[in-house]
């Protein structure tokens, strides 16, 4: 089994998916409680298979490991393997699934489907993460919007049908123009393999297209092409509008997964594509995309500040701390790369659980809106712990995973571009403000509505599910190691080979620069 | 010398053999009784013969003075005519069969058709091209009048036929500008006659009346203006014909007469086919968002479709012509699900067609609704369904031949195309349970159905060893 731990740990939901599908009949109580304890015994070995994905691997080797492959069509491989960059993304996803899963146990409309859309979902997510080939990369990446097309659409609250349909056709059009660009690539590199990807040199001399004149050339094009996709998926200001509907509108878990996991693609395509293999153009689109990303801080902070729905809130608080992942991945450095892969990470655990706050209280008293709630710390007291954890961490205090990621983001962007390290500081009081607003306006005050004077506090299961959360938090927080150690000899042979790429693309106008001169 | 020119056709002889006795057959044994047992013999035929000639590997012959030509392309070709014309008459009979409109000339007339279609995909002079084309066209004409009593089905037969003659009409003045300019209807001979130099302008313009001609076949933009009034008004079982079989012959039709015939002009036809592909996949997507029929809705759909087969021939490589018959492989095979789904949509025993007739099916009729789902997806291109591999040929074969815009022209019609796709698994799955469909539908038509979804699912791993068939037919045709 070790030598396709990777696929077996990517197949083994979509396996569970079609045992659910074929076998499961009825939709009765019965099946109901089956379907559930099928999927989270499923998303369960897939964590614990993940687990020996960990243990063996090796963080010092900074190539691929765990790599398998064999011929696919059309001179396509099917090749999986993860390194430094994506295991952790791999874990991330495997740690998540079994507690999404449990958080749905209170869904009682077409469970299986339900199940069986979550299941096919982790499947496709962890496609992404290990795919180490162009076309198979793609097809993980966007066959996972069909799940969540459904999840957003069946499931979902009353806006539902419009926000499937933005979040559908807004990511695939940013993700259509990235497989252009990939055809393109496969057309110039003569292959779809990634790993041999990285170390081609994309042609980054200046291009006059219809007129214009480009900068980097093909590398420009394609890294366009790239930034339209991941800058959606992502997502960045100002193509961010997709995020807060379908955030509203998904049920719970679908929420959790779109904001703790979906969200990370984005991400991870940056670090895999955009800039190892587009190092010039990288470069010259950096003060942009670090531009974009202060302002996504400020901007969706100070929006954030004024919602008077809970998951907007949240949903608006998730695109700024995004703004400080593209921060931390354009500053191109040791410290902004491991900042920006912790953010994720942290992110990834903060953000599920304050998705997973709202949904407990939703689930007893089927309102979001801010304005209903006051007072849960009278009759819900490990709730309102729970939710300041989380919220403290949300905001990036000390000790809590929040903290780090925001922290390393800005000594890395600090080295490169003061002002905007300046400008998303600034960011940081302003998460405060927004989370602590809520904090308090939805679990101190005076219990004064009638209908929450018999909420009853979080339950055995509920507690269940935060407990790991909270560990998780707290750990990266006090021992942010534990992640660094695992992704830093990968990210610094990362920052090596872009500074390389760089220098020799200098020395190349150099030289061309002195012929030119000497002609 | 005979005997070998027949034998190199047999196939299309032995078709025409049985047309003739089917006929005989009906009139005189029985009438619509026999109408069943026909259609059956008929298909089995027709799956027969595209087994023999997947069978059989000849190399490339050529018979009746170059007018005939069997190679692999051909043979790709006609195995999916073939195929899926039997596909779509047992699937249509017990539709038919209940609206009373099961006549014995039905079987006989698409017999006809094919034989046509397939004389038109081993054409090799403008001569056989337009008496495949005609053949093929005038049993169509007649099978979408199939019912008589209604008007809309005469209609569509009417208009179908007068645009149809229009078109004739059109290839044939270009058929005689070639002939004028080249000397010759064979295609070989056009060939010879345009190596050196610029072409001369009258061979320009026959190329250009041909192309236009053989589009209105293909229905691309701007000659498609047929297609939503004929899908709506035929009989259901003959729309799904129209959307298969002849939309493959058309296409082959049309690489090999530019390819064999205007192989050296690749630039000139290039571009028209370039700007048909364009033209076709943007008015094809955004002209079916506003429909509320299926029917007209996938005559759109078809459109957009025949868009991105026609980008892959833009392109005037090998590739493309390999990604092109892909592409029209994999298209026959989800319309052929999707067809028969239509064909099961009834409402207390009588057929509909209103998309919101779908509304709440995922409730009704789970499997039904999953499989539609899965075609659906896969009509619009996502990944992992195989109608996702049909474009990525496609875009790869444009890219490769220099062509990235179309390419990325292609793929924003594609996102728009999405979106209608995407309404009818919005009817399925988040519609309220309204005046639904019948959870009933005819084993046939169901098999159909659940073959073609569970094939654009588990057709990601290899696609069926399709790729390198066409990667032969290719071959043949592109020098």
């Amino acid at each position: 089994m070790m030598d396709n731990l990777l696929s077996f740990i990517t197949f083994l939901p979509l396996v569970a998916a079609l045992i659910l599908a074929l076998f499961l009949r009825g939709d009765d109580a019965a099946a109901q409680t089956n379907a559930k304890w099928v999927a989270l015994l499923a998303t369960t070995i897939t964590f614990i298979a993940s687990l020996l994905l960990l243990e063996g691997f090796d963080p010092q080797n900074t190539g691929f490991q765990f790599v398998e492959q064999s011929p696919w069509i059309l001179g396509l491989t099917y090749k999986l393997g993860v390194d430094g960059i994506s295991v952790l993304f791999v874990m991330l996803t495997t740690f998540l699934m079994p507690l999404t899963i449990a958080a749905c146990w209170t869904v009682t409309t077409r469970v299986k489907e339900y199940m069986i859309a979550f299941l096919v979902l982790e499947t496709l997510m962890l496609g992404v993460f290990c795919a180490l080939d162009l076309v198979l990369f793609y097809l993980f990446f966007e066959a996972g919007l069909i799940p969540m097309f459904l999840i957003i659409g069946i499931w979902g609250g009353k806006e539902r049908i419009y926000a499937a349909f933005k979040f559908f056709l807004y990511t695939l059009l940013g993700s259509v123009l990235m497989l252009v660009a990939m055809i393109a690539m496969y057309a110039q590199a003569g292959t779809t393999d990634i790993p041999t990807l990285l170390t081609h040199t994309f042609d980054s001399s200046p291009l006059v297209v219809a007129g214009l004149h480009i900068a980097g050339g093909v590398q420009t094009l394609l890294w366009l092409a790239f930034f339209a996709s991941f800058a959606v998926k992502m997502p960045m200001w100002p193509v961010h509008t997709w995020l807060p509907d379908a955030h509203v509108q998904a049920p719970t878990a679908g929420s959790v997964v779109l904001a703790a996991i979906l969200l990370k693609m984005g991400g991870y395509g940056f670090l895999r594509f955009s800039l190892p293999m587009f190092p010039v153009a990288s470069d010259i689109w950096a003060p942009m995309v670090l531009w974009m990303s202060a302002i996504a801080i400020v901007y969706t902070s100070l929006v954030a500040l004024i919602q008077k729905d809970m998951k907007k809130l949240i949903a608006y608080s998730s695109v700024a701390h995004m703004g400080f992942v593209t921060m931390g991945i354009f500053a191109a450095n040791q410290q902004g790369l491991d900042g920006a892969i912790f953010q994720m990470i942290s992110h990834g655990f903060v953000s599920g659980a304050l998705f997973l706050a709202v949904g407990v209280i939703y689930d007893r008293m089927h309102t979001r809106e801010i304005e209903a709630y006051g007072g849960l710390v009278i009759r819900m007291p490990v709730y309102a712990l729970v939710f300041m954890l989380f919220t403290m961490a949300n905001v990036g205090l000390p000790g809590t995973s929040g903290f780090v990621g925001e922290f390393l983001t800005l000594i890395g962007v600090f080295q490169v571009n003061t002002w905007v390290a300046a400008v998303a500081a600034t960011g940081v009081i302003f998460s405060a403000a927004y989370a602590l607003w809520l904090y308090r306006r939805v679990v101190f005050g005076d219990l004064i509505r009638e209908s929450l004077k018999t909420i009853t506090d979080m339950t055995a299961r509920e507690r269940a599910i935060f407990a790991p959360l909270i560990v998780m938090t707290l750990l990266l927080g006090v021992y942010p190691s534990l992640v660094t150690d695992i992704i830093g000899p990968s990210v610094t042979a990362l920052v090596t080979h872009y500074d390389a790429a760089l220098a020799q693309a200098n020395e190349s106008v150099q030289l061309a620069l002195n012929e030119g001169a000497g002609s | 010398m005979i005997t070998a020119d027949i034998a190199t056709a047999l196939p299309e002889v032995v078709l025409a053999g049985f047309a003739i006795a089917g006929l005989m057959y009906g009139a005189f044994g029985g009438q619509d009784r026999v109408a069943g047992r026909l259609l059956w013999a008929t298909a089995g035929l027709f799956v027969a013969l595209a087994v023999w000639l997947g069978l059989i590997d000849s190399g490339r012959q050529i018979a009746f003075g170059g007018m005939y030509i069997d190679d692999a392309f051909a043979r790709f070709a006609k195995i999916t005519i073939l195929l899926s014309a039997a596909a779509v008459l047992v699937m249509g009979q017990p539709y038919l069969q209940r609206r009373d409109l099961m006549r014995f000339e039905y079987p006989v007339l698409i017999t006809l058709s094919v034989i046509g279609m397939m004389m038109m995909v081993s054409a090799g002079d403008l001569m056989a091209l337009y008496m495949g084309l005609e053949l093929q066209s005038l049993a169509l004409y007649v099978i979408a009048a199939l019912r008589r009593d209604s008007a809309k089905s005469t209609e569509a037969g009417l208009k179908y036929f007068v645009l149809g003659a229009l078109s004739s009409g059109i290839l044939l003045y270009g058929a005689s500008l070639t002939y004028g300019f080249a000397g010759t209807t064979l295609f070989s001979g056009i060939l010879a006659g345009v190596t050196e130099g610029p072409m001369p302008l009258g061979l320009l313009f026959g190329l250009v009346f041909l192309i236009a001609g053989l589009a209105f076949k293909v229905s691309a933009v701007p000659f498609h203006m047929w297609t939503p009034d004929v899908y709506e008004g035929s009989p259901t079982p003959v729309t799904a014909f129209f959307a298969t079989a002849p939309k493959v012959a058309a296409m082959a039709l049309l690489a090999r007469l530019v390819h064999d015939a205007f192989g050296h002009a690749a630039g000139d036809w290039g571009q028209v086919i370039g700007l048909l592909a364009v033209a076709s996949m943007f008015v094809g997507a955004i002209a079916a968002i506003g429909q509320r029929d299926i029917k007209r809705l996938m005559a759109y759909s078809s459109i957009a479709h025949m868009g991105f087969a026609l980008l892959g021939l833009a392109a005037g490589t090998e590739a493309g012509v390999q990604a092109m018959l892909i592409y029209m492989a994999i298209y026959v095979t989800m319309n052929i699900g999707t067809f028969a789904f239509i064909l099961s949509m009834e409402r207390d025993g009588r057929p509909v067609s209103d998309i919101a007739a779908l509304n709440g099916l995922a409730k009704i009729d789970p499997m039904r609704a999953l499989a539609l789902l899965v075609l659906m997806f896969s009509l619009a291109g996502v990944p992992p369904m195989v109608g996702f591999f049909g474009k990525f040929y496609v875009l790869q074969a444009a890219v490769d031949a220099g062509l990235t815009w179309l390419a990325l022209a292609g793929v924003v019609a594609s996102v728009i195309g999405a979106f209608y796709y995407l309404r009818i698994v919005y009817f399925l799955y988040f519609g309220e349970e309204g005046a639904g469909l019948d959870a009933t539908m005819p084993a046939v038509q169901w098999g159909f159905l659940m073959a073609s979804a569970v094939a654009m699912l588990v057709g990601v791993v290899n696609l069926f060893g399709i790729e390198t068939l066409a990667a032969v037919a290719a071959q043949t045709l592109v020098h």
